[in-house]
């Protein structure tokens, strides 16, 4: 297999090349940065590369093969870090103006465990500013492109993240989630991706959104990847008082496992009105599939899944309001020229430095914290969460895991949601549901529509679970061999 | 100011006042992050991400920050809620680095507590955990009006602060004062909070209301900053008094407003026009996790509990003090603990008192040194003080020494043997002595005996410097009138 | 829904600086969504306690300890405006 194929390939065949010692990590690397070279004007998945670090990093993996010494799982293989991950000494940007020159002093605990585990940070990923977004079309600094159809979003707001390993310029990515924006770009993009249960995974140098929903997820071509990704980068961490002490899983020990006993639930308010007909009917030849490998699948209904797009708009945007209080011009980032005092300062600067959407929220969740309207809405809204919370207690009980599509339609155009931001919102009613409540839930690839773009199956389950869910996930793979590197050999 | 007719109208109206406090931990840590709280070192050296604010940093809480709060709470006979929890302030201010205080809003750690002062109970209403900004210095004037720039410094961004806020008990600035000395030795006592008013490290706002003696209604109060000593808490309040009595005697509204104290005007300023009214969008910290504080826990720190200085006043007036003096010494701390040292190895209460307040305070005084900066120990001192009371030496002596022990060290005990300082009650050495005296001061002799009897402390002085201050005191007196007298 | 009053006064607490055209396009996006989340109060939340944590944890603290892991001179690299090791900021009055 020459250079060029093997880019894109699974994280396991790049490992084999290189343990067979056909190829070194220093030119898999560079085969990445050159189809970022040939490609990248075009897609936009990147907003600044580390190209240095990222051969230091593959040099050392060469080190160690070349001695016969032992290779973490993930050794090697390259990766694209969402920009809103600090990672020491390369620009932070979060696709806003207002962090345009921000180079981070620290590491966020999971870069840290990325270079522990010698996995080579090829550049920082665009997304959606401040990941407030479904589209990456909110991002200050430049459009990225479905690479299955150019003329298409790659999914928000995590979408250079997912466009990189689609389009063969990453193996693997790291993108955050706090409504959905790893499933969804996944799910746009043909891609397996992750949200860990919350806590699984430190937020220690994500630049927050919302602080109870954000979570970093995996995501990679197929199941295995993002479960080695996962198992990498999962623990308890000190410096994250939210992250949870439970020990971490073997993630891939099971994952071939047999489904017979498992129980499936495919919830009913998603799998039915306004389906893309296609997501609709791979939705039902899913549940076909999983009959037929064994598994038990009945209807599971979710009444209040109707209202989790309410309560994150309140929950989310009140949480942000505050985490975004702290860009004010005064200690790091933007200021704006020619303020008189210090008000004008604040408010140019922020007027200046914020994106349209990210004002939109941070007014909204300003209005829901503010005096007497906070019963109403924030405090309204989390208890609605907590009710969401427990219809899916309650559906763990009778299921291992619940089924149903990640999106109701596949990647729309670009600009055709932008001028209408509720639209835009209701694309995460299939996702939001499990940032609110906490569980883990992931998107495989199953399928494309009548143009040719991916379709995606959403599984949920239970608090800690995540290794249940991998072997759901991997039973479903198996049998429907999605070829994921379609984008690879358009563009070339 | 007061005057006659201010006097009387003062007699219609009673001031209602609380206090809250912000009493900076003495931990080493501050309460979010792992910078050193250490006071006065060079701008934005005791700085982390964290306490800058930055993209991506998360808050971990201070376990010593929470024990010294139990702590307090305890010692202030507060209720410690079984949960509480961290909440987000919300502001925006050039020493907020993240544009919102985590503090403690609706669940704090300390409920319902008091502090006695002279038989009167103040009531605390809570006590709550907050972080502390960072400091500000404005340029091109003296104060924040009519500056050009500020400079921001984040040392002090995120060192802990214990709030703790009195009921509206106080009806004077004497009591307002005696809360606020109660309230200070009590945290220096247990260990929490240095107490320095003028350094920062304890800071005090005052809420202040007039009404109509006997109406049941609180007036509209006002709250009063920048009161940087005791002397400015009392004259601040005594000046709002006065300006809230005016404004309601002329049939006007006090307006509720945050006022500063400008002590060298001695008047209060309004800061309205300076800021809104804050809307604090007060909401659960999601970054934090909340406390269950069990009883194990509270009884543990329970146990630890120093000695607190209501207990420690009246040990010492049991030991035979005066109030007075016992409130004396437990005011200085390092004083009263040398002094319990001292105690413990025998030395006599109150005479031990006696040197502490006189002989060592002066010389403190003079010197500009604190006790443990001198040579002097606890050890000699009770050996010191166990010969003058068992008569080895004089008073006189006595107190000459511990001069000499607080300047070189070393024991008195040696010190007596080696220069021979022992009291003289030999008499024929003593009449040698008042013989040479009186041969020596003829005129005075023939006054004394020709009828000034004030006279005979001159004598005593001269003998007394003849036997250099060894002269046994009774034994002195006794044979001088009967030598003089002949 | 919410009147142009009220976002300037959100705006104002958010220290966010608007044009009036900008004023007039939030008041009515931000009121469309606010009717979107009316929804929200089909839900009967009587007894209900809110959900401030995604996971009940207890007592995460950590030990007293100092310790630095950066340099002054690495945090005040991204300064906006530094004058002898402070934070410059334009006047406050």
């Amino acid at each position: 297999m020459n250079t060029v194929e093997l880019v894109a390939k699974t994280a396991s065949e790049q490992r084999k090349a290189l343990l067979n010692k056909e190829i070194t990590a220093v030119e898999l690397t560079e085969a990445v940065y050159k189809n970022i070279e040939a490609r990248d004007e075009k897609i936009g998945a990147y907003n600044s590369l580390t190209k240095e670090l990222a051969l230091d990093t593959a040099k050392k993996v060469d080190e160690k093969i070349m001695k016969g010494e032992e290779l973490p799982p993930l050794a090697g293989i390259p990766l694209a870090l969402k920009d809103n991950i600090n990672l020491k000494n390369s620009y932070t940007t979060a696709a806003s103006k207002i962090l345009s020159n921000f180079v981070s002093p620290y590491d966020a605990t999971v870069s840290k465990k990325l270079k522990e585990n010698l996995i080579p940070v090829i550049g920082k990923a665009n997304m959606d500013e401040f990941a407030m977004g479904s589209s990456t079309e909110n991002s200050a600094v430049k459009i990225t492109r479905n690479p299955w159809n150019l003329k298409k979003v790659p999914g928000g707001s995590s979408g250079g993240s997912a466009a990189a390993v689609a389009a063969g310029e990453a193996t693997i990515s790291l993108g955050s989630e706090t409504g959905g924006s790893v499933r969804l770009p996944a799910s746009f993009c043909g891609l397996v991706g992750l949200k860990p249960t919350y806590g699984r995974v430190s937020r220690y140098g994500l630049i927050a959104f919302a602080s109870s929903l954000d979570q970093i997820g995996p995501m990679g071509r197929n199941v295995e990847d993002t479960a080695l990704l996962l198992q990498a980068i999962a623990g308890h961490d000190p410096n994250d008082s939210t992250s949870l002490p439970a020990p971490v899983d073997d993630y891939t020990k099971n994952l071939k496992k047999d489904l017979k006993g498992i129980k499936i639930g495919y919830i009913k308010e998603l799998c039915s009105d306004g389906l893309q007909e296609e997501v609709s009917r791979e939705v039902q030849k899913a549940i076909q599939t999983y009959k037929e490998l064994g598994a038990e699948v009945i209807e599971i209904s979710l009444p209040l899944v109707k209202y989790a797009v309410s309560v994150y708009y309140v929950v989310a945007t009140a949480e942000a309001s505050s985490n975004l209080a702290r860009f004010d011009g005064v200690k790091y980032g933007f200021r704006a020229k020619d303020a008189d005092n210090l008000y004008d300062m604040y408010v140019k600067t922020r007027a200046q430095g914020f994106g349209d959407e990210v004002k939109r929220r941070i007014m909204l969740g300003t209005y829901a914290l503010s005096s007497g309207y906070y019963d109403a809405y924030y405090k309204k809204a989390q208890q609605v969460r907590r009710l969401i919370k427990n219809d899916f207690d309650n559906a763990f009980k009778k299921v291992d895991v619940l089924l149903s599509p990640t999106c109701p339609y596949t990647a729309f155009d670009l600009g055709s949601k932008i001028d209408d931001p509720l639209s835009m919102y209701l694309t995460d009613i299939a996702t939001i549901t499990a940032n609110l409540a906490g569980i883990p839930a992931m998107n495989i690839p199953v399928g494309l529509d009548k143009s040719g773009m991916p379709i995606g199956i959403q599984l949920q389950a239970d608090c800690l679970q995540e290794s249940k869910m991998f072997n759901v996930a991997f039973k479903l793979e198996e049998i429907v061999q999605f070829d994921y590197s379609t984008p690879s050999k358009i563009l070339v | 100011m007061a005057t006659a007719s201010m006097e009387e109208l003062r007699k219609k109206y009673e001031v209602v006042i609380g206090l809250e406090v912000h009493a900076q931990l003495k931990t080493k840590s501050k309460i979010f992050a792992c910078d050193s709280t250490e006071f006065g070192n060079e701008q934005n050296t005791q700085i982390s991400p964290i306490t800058l604010g930055m993209p991506g940093v998360l808050p971990v809480l201070n376990k010593e920050c929470v024990n010294m709060g139990i702590l307090t709470g305890l010692a202030l006979n507060c209720t410690i809620p079984e949960f509480c929890k961290f909440d987000r302030k919300q502001y925006f201010y050039p020493d907020l680095p993240k544009g919102y205080q985590i503090s403690q809003y609706d669940q704090p750690i300390c409920i319902n507590g008091h502090i006695d002062i002279g038989g009167k109970r103040i009531g605390i209403t809570r006590a709550h955990l907050e972080e502390d900004a960072g400091k500000l210095v404005h340029m091109g004037s003296s104060g924040i009006a009519g500056s050009s720039y500020s400079l921001v410094d984040l040392n002090r961004a995120g060192t802990p602060l214990l709030e703790i806020v009195s009921e509206p008990d106080m009806r004077s600035s004497d009591e307002a004062r005696a809360y606020m000395e109660e309230l200070r030795t009590t945290l220096r006592y247990i260990g929490v909070c240095d107490g320095n008013l003028e350094e920062g490290s304890m800071r005090c706002d005052a809420n202040i209301s007039v009404r109509p003696v006997g109406q049941k209604e609180f007036g509209t109060r006002a709250e009063i900053k920048n009161v940087n000593s005791f002397k400015a808490l009392q004259r601040a309040i005594e000046y709002e008094i006065d300006r809230q009595i005016d404004i309601v005697e002329a049939g006007e509204e006090v307006i509720q407003e945050t006022r500063l104290w400008d002590d060298n005007s001695g008047v209060t300023k309004s800061m309205r026009g300076k800021e809104d009214a804050h809307d604090y969008r007060y909401f659960p910290e999601p970054d934090l996790m909340p406390l269950q504080i069990s009883r194990e826990w509270v009884n543990e720190i329970a146990s630890k509990m120093p000695e607190l200085p209501a207990k420690r006043r009246e040990r010492y007036v049991s030991y035979g003090l005066t109030p007075y003096d016992a409130n004396v010494l437990v005011e200085q701390q390092d004083i009263a603990y040398f002094y319990d040292k001292a105690v413990n190895l025998n030395a006599d209460p109150k005479t031990a008192n006696n040197f502490l307040m006189k002989e060592i305070a002066a010389f403190l005084k003079e010197e500009k040194v604190t006790l443990e900066e001198t040579k002097l120990t606890a050890e000699s001192f009770a050996e010191l003080i166990n010969l003058v009371t068992s008569g080895i030496i004089s008073n006189n002596i006595g107190k000459q020494l511990v001069i000499t022990l607080l300047k070189e060290g070393g024991s008195a005990k040696e010190l007596v043997e080696k220069q021979g300082l022992g009291v003289i009650s030999d008499e024929s050495s003593l009449r040698n002595a008042i013989e040479n005296v009186i041969n020596a001061n003829p005129s005075q002799v023939e006054l004394y005996r020709g009828g000034k009897d004030k006279l005979f402390g001159f004598f005593v002085g001269q003998v007394m410097k003849e036997t250099k201050g060894r002269a046994n005191p009774q034994l002195l007196n006794k044979l001088l009138k009967e030598a003089l007298n002949s | 829904m919410i009147s142009e009053k009220e976002v300037r006064h959100v705006a104002k607490l958010a220290r966010l600086e608007l044009t009036d055209k900008e004023v007039e396009k939030y008041s009515a996006q931000l009121g469309d969504i606010l009717k979107y989340v009316e929804l929200m109060n089909e839900v009967d939340t009587t007894g209900i306690e809110p959900m401030p944590h995604a996971i009940p944890i207890y007592n995460v603290m950590r030990d007293d300890i100092v310790k630095y892991e950066e340099t002054k001179e690495e945090l005040m690299k991204n300064a906006p405006y530094e004058e002898d090791g402070f934070f410059r900021v334009p006047k406050i009055n």
